[in-house]
């Protein structure tokens, strides 16, 4: 069990949101989407310049650039 | 009495479709005061009632952070509906109730519409719907909005429902913020602050949130108590940040979806699958955004929606521009000659007809656009696009409004404008609006074609890719540079939800077409009236004193006059089309010659030819003299008079009246004109001021006449110094 940055995780990895540090409004974007710790979120994809990424997460996808998704910690396998 | 019932829920939660199947699509659109977000209202008509039904925008949360957000919290504040119909994606349970938790904190009625049980169901989830109503506290209605499944079961609970007083959802935020939030409830319900419009809690927990729209009417209200609770907030925040390493505004987004999930965990919802398995939507994904496939399937569809909008409108437009020059033909042979049939014929019909003309345009666009959006791929081309347009400040969706306008030579910026609205993000929307008409739009392509064939012969096809190069590099470079100053600010988060691949309805497609087009015709079809007169009169005020007139009927007498009889009469009797003898063809290409004159003349001494004259003593700069100027100030109104008015004003002069030349060859022996003059202007049309109708739209999508402005202004300028810096350097180069 290891925590890392969502940015590093790899296509089909799967962990779970320990923390999103990211305040004001892309702070309050993020968890309206549901990126709250305890999530479990799966990498789908991402775009042809790897930026942004697409994840799952609660049965939905959801996209997020590299720069956003540097403020969330995810524990992995 | 009608029960006025608000339409709430996330983005894609099928909202519209189900205000479409209550009120028959009987509707109302309008805009919210002030802003541009589309407003709907409808009635319904039902065994239950009668209900007033208003479509709210679609947000994900209540904050004040959007436009829609805001919208949706006002209207539900200050319109106090009977009911909040809250429409929930069933298959998307989880994160659709993170929104119903913030009306119950509210405090207002709301019942739950759980909306796509069938896409649910598809998926191997089971809801027990009973048990959710139950543990809400709300009542909670199952549903197919796409086949109107439970609309009567959800008009009957909310006749039974709207009596029933609500209170406010009380959640445990954890042991911090609760102790603060008593504290500040304890002072808002004793100074009485806000409690007028809002649950005293419920104002505590948005000053934890930092809720910019609360915050102000707060200090405006009551400077006092509203400096009292920003300090709990503020002594509550660096408690937090301290001890626990977040702060309130997080800890509270936790604790309701720690709420939901505790109210989901009880047995209310089963997945037959993993809810993570891959959807038929991510196997298409696959294809559709892989590295290599992805961008090559986008260069196709946007080609192939490019071809659609402008291929395939051709026809109807056609159509339009046949009946206005049919009833401008009428016109002329009703009316007598005059001031008035000439602002009927070219101020009235020409300009409405103008308008018209966009309007099958606008619709195949927007028809294509529906599909395209509606179907879900439009998110997934931002999100292929995104990390080149975020360079320039912009975002991935905004790649549609610049095909549309001319991305591809031959677009139109009109639509390309209203595509915008695809976008959520406002400054990048904004950013967007104002450098499309750059792109080459189709009324640029005949001015091009101009200056091409006379001045750089059998170069055509360089010429066009260089031309659309530089347009392209120019509205980024431009949009980059007012991001980085009038329209400052950070990017907009990449925050998006990509919805699973849908096929449209017909009826969707149809609504949201017709919708979009019926408000351009209303809105923008007025003010370009009043426009279009006025560029009408600019070009004929203050016509010609009646001596100058006086020596051209005279000089077109002495012709008649000379001309034998039976030549007269020859012309008079013969058909349109007939051919003429020699002779008869050259006495009226000689009364030709001096009618073209005496219009030149017209337009030399009109307004508009005036200012030409004017701006001469700045444009020689760019290598422009005064028949140009007017050309300019012409295509205000459309690109396309560019090239009739230099026709006009080229005509004579100079050259030999009878001459057979082309404008071009005319072009071309004119001195002044060479290569370099051509190529200034050339740079000139494709950054100068965009045509009227797109300014009227500018200022309609910004929904101010300042950005309309700023664009006139500052693209002239631009265009200006460019033009000037091209024929400068070029003219020392060819030199
Ligand atoms: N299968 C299925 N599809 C549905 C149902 N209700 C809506 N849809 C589809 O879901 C998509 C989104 O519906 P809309 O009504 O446009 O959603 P909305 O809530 O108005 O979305 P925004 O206006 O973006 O906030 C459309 O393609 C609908 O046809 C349903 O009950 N079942
Ligand atoms: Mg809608």
């Amino acid at each position: 069990m290891t925590v890392i940055n969502l940015r590093q995780m790899k296509r089909n990895q799967t962990g779970i949101i320990t923390s999103v540090k990211a305040q004001g409004e892309m702070g309050r974007r993020i968890r309206d989407m549901g990126i709250v710790p305890g999530k479990e979120i799966t990498i789908q994809g991402r775009a042809p310049l790897y930026d942004p990424v697409a994840l799952r997460i609660m049965g939905f996808t959801l996209t997020l650039r590299n720069n956003e998704a540097d403020y969330i910690q995810v524990e992995v396998e | 009495m009608s029960i006025a019932i608000a339409l709430a829920g996330n983005p894609n939660a099928g909202k519209t479709t189900l205000f479409n199947e209550l009120t028959g699509a009987r509707q109302q659109v309008g805009n919210y005061p002030g802003v541009t977000v589309e407003k709907k209202q409808g009635t319904c008509v039902s065994e239950a009632g009668t209900f007033e039904i208003i479509d709210l925008p679609g947000t994900y949360s209540l904050t004040a952070y959007s436009l829609e957000e805001v919208v949706a919290r006002d209207y539900l504040v200050n319109e106090k509906p009977a009911m909040v119909v809250n429409i929930v994606d069933a298959s998307n349970l989880e994160r659709n109730l993170y929104l119903s938790v913030q009306f119950m904190e509210m405090g207002i009625p709301v019942c739950l519409a759980l909306n796509m049980m069938d896409v649910a169901q598809k998926r191997g989830i089971e809801i027990d719907v009973d048990k959710l109503s139950a543990l809400l506290g709300i009542p909670v209605i199952p549903m197919v909005a796409r086949t109107g499944k439970g609309k009567n079961e959800l008009l009957a609970q909310v006749v039974k429902g709207i009596d029933k007083p609500a209170a406010p959802l009380l959640i445990s935020y954890g042991q911090d913020i609760d102790k603060a939030l008593d504290e500040m409830e304890k002072i808002i319900t004793a100074n009485q602050f806000l409690t007028d419009i809002y649950p005293a809690r419920w104002v505590g927990l948005k000053y934890f949130e930092n809720d910019a729209q609360i915050l102000e009417l707060g200090a405006d209200r009551d400077k006092e108590t509203a400096g009292k609770l920003m300090d709990i907030g503020e002594k509550l925040h660096r408690h937090m940040s301290a001890t626990l390493d977040t702060h309130p505004e997080g800890m509270i987004a936790d604790q309701r979806y720690g709420f939901i999930n505790s109210v989901l965990k009880q047995n209310v919802i089963r997945f037959a699958h993993d809810r993570n398995r891959l959807q038929r939507s991510d196997q298409i994904d696959k294809v559709l955004t892989n590295r290599f496939l992805g961008p090559l399937i986008m260069v196709g569809v946007l080609a192939a929606l490019y071809q659609f909008t402008f291929t395939y409108s051709a026809l109807p437009v056609g159509w339009v521009e046949g009946l206005f020059s049919w009833i401008s033909g009428v016109t002329d042979a009703a009316l007598p000659d005059g001031l008035l049939k000439s602002m009927i014929i070219s101020g009235i019909i020409d300009g409405v007809g103008g308008v018209m003309g966009f309007v099958p345009l606008i619709m195949f666009m927007f028809l294509g656009i529906s599909f395209i959006e509606d179907s879900g791929y439009l998110a997934r081309m931002a999100f292929m696009l995104d990390r080149v347009f975020r360079i320039f400040g912009l975002h991935g969706s905004s790649v549609m409004a610049f095909i549309i306008s001319g991305g591809i030579a031959g677009g139109c910026a009109v639509p390309g404008v209203m595509a915008a609205r695809t976008l959520k993000s406002p400054r990048e929307r904004l950013a967007t609006l104002l450098t499309v008409p750059f792109m080459n739009c189709g009324a640029k392509l005949p001015v091009y074609a101009l200056l091409v064939a006379a001045f750089f012969p059998g170069k055509q096809a360089t010429i066009m890719v260089i031309l659309t190069l530089i347009s392209w590099v120019g509205a980024l470079l431009v949009a980059k540079l007012l991001r980085s100053t009038v329209i400052r600010g950070e990017a907009t988060p990449f925050v998006m939800e990509l919805p699973p691949y849908r096929f449209p309805t017909l009826k969707g497609l149809w609504i949201h077409t017709w919708e979009r087009t019926w408000q351009y015709m209303k809105k923008a079809g007025t003010v370009i009236l009043g426009i279009s007169i006025l560029i009408w009169a600019m070009m004929t005020f203050p016509g010609l004193d009646d001596k100058t007139k006086a020596q051209f009927e005279s000089r077109r007498t002495a012709i008649t006059d000379t001309a034998p009889a039976e030549v007269l009469t020859e012309i008079e009797t013969a058909d349109k089309d007939a051919e003429l003898s020699p002779e008869a063809r050259e006495v009226t290409s000689a009364l030709a010659g001096i009618d073209g004159q005496e219009s030149l003349t017209r337009l030399e001494n009109s307004f508009a030819g005036r200012i030409g004259k004017t701006l001469e003593k700045v444009s020689y700069l760019a290598g422009f003299d005064w028949r140009t100027n007017i050309a300019l100030v012409g295509g205000f109104a459309a690109k396309e008079v560019v090239v009739s008015t230099l026709g006009t004003a080229y005509s004579l002069g100079d050259v030999d009246p009878e001459s057979t030349d082309s404008l071009g060859e005319r072009l071309a022996k004119s001195p002044g004109w060479g290569p370099v003059t051509a190529f200034a202007l050339m740079i000139f049309t494709i950054f100068y001021a965009p045509c009227f109708v797109t300014v009227v739209c500018i200022s309609r999508e910004t929904g101010s006449w300042k950005w309309a402005a700023f664009s006139v202004g500052f693209n002239t300028a631009l265009a200006f110094a460019l033009s000037v810096l091209t024929y400068q350097v070029g003219s020392l180069i060819v030199n």
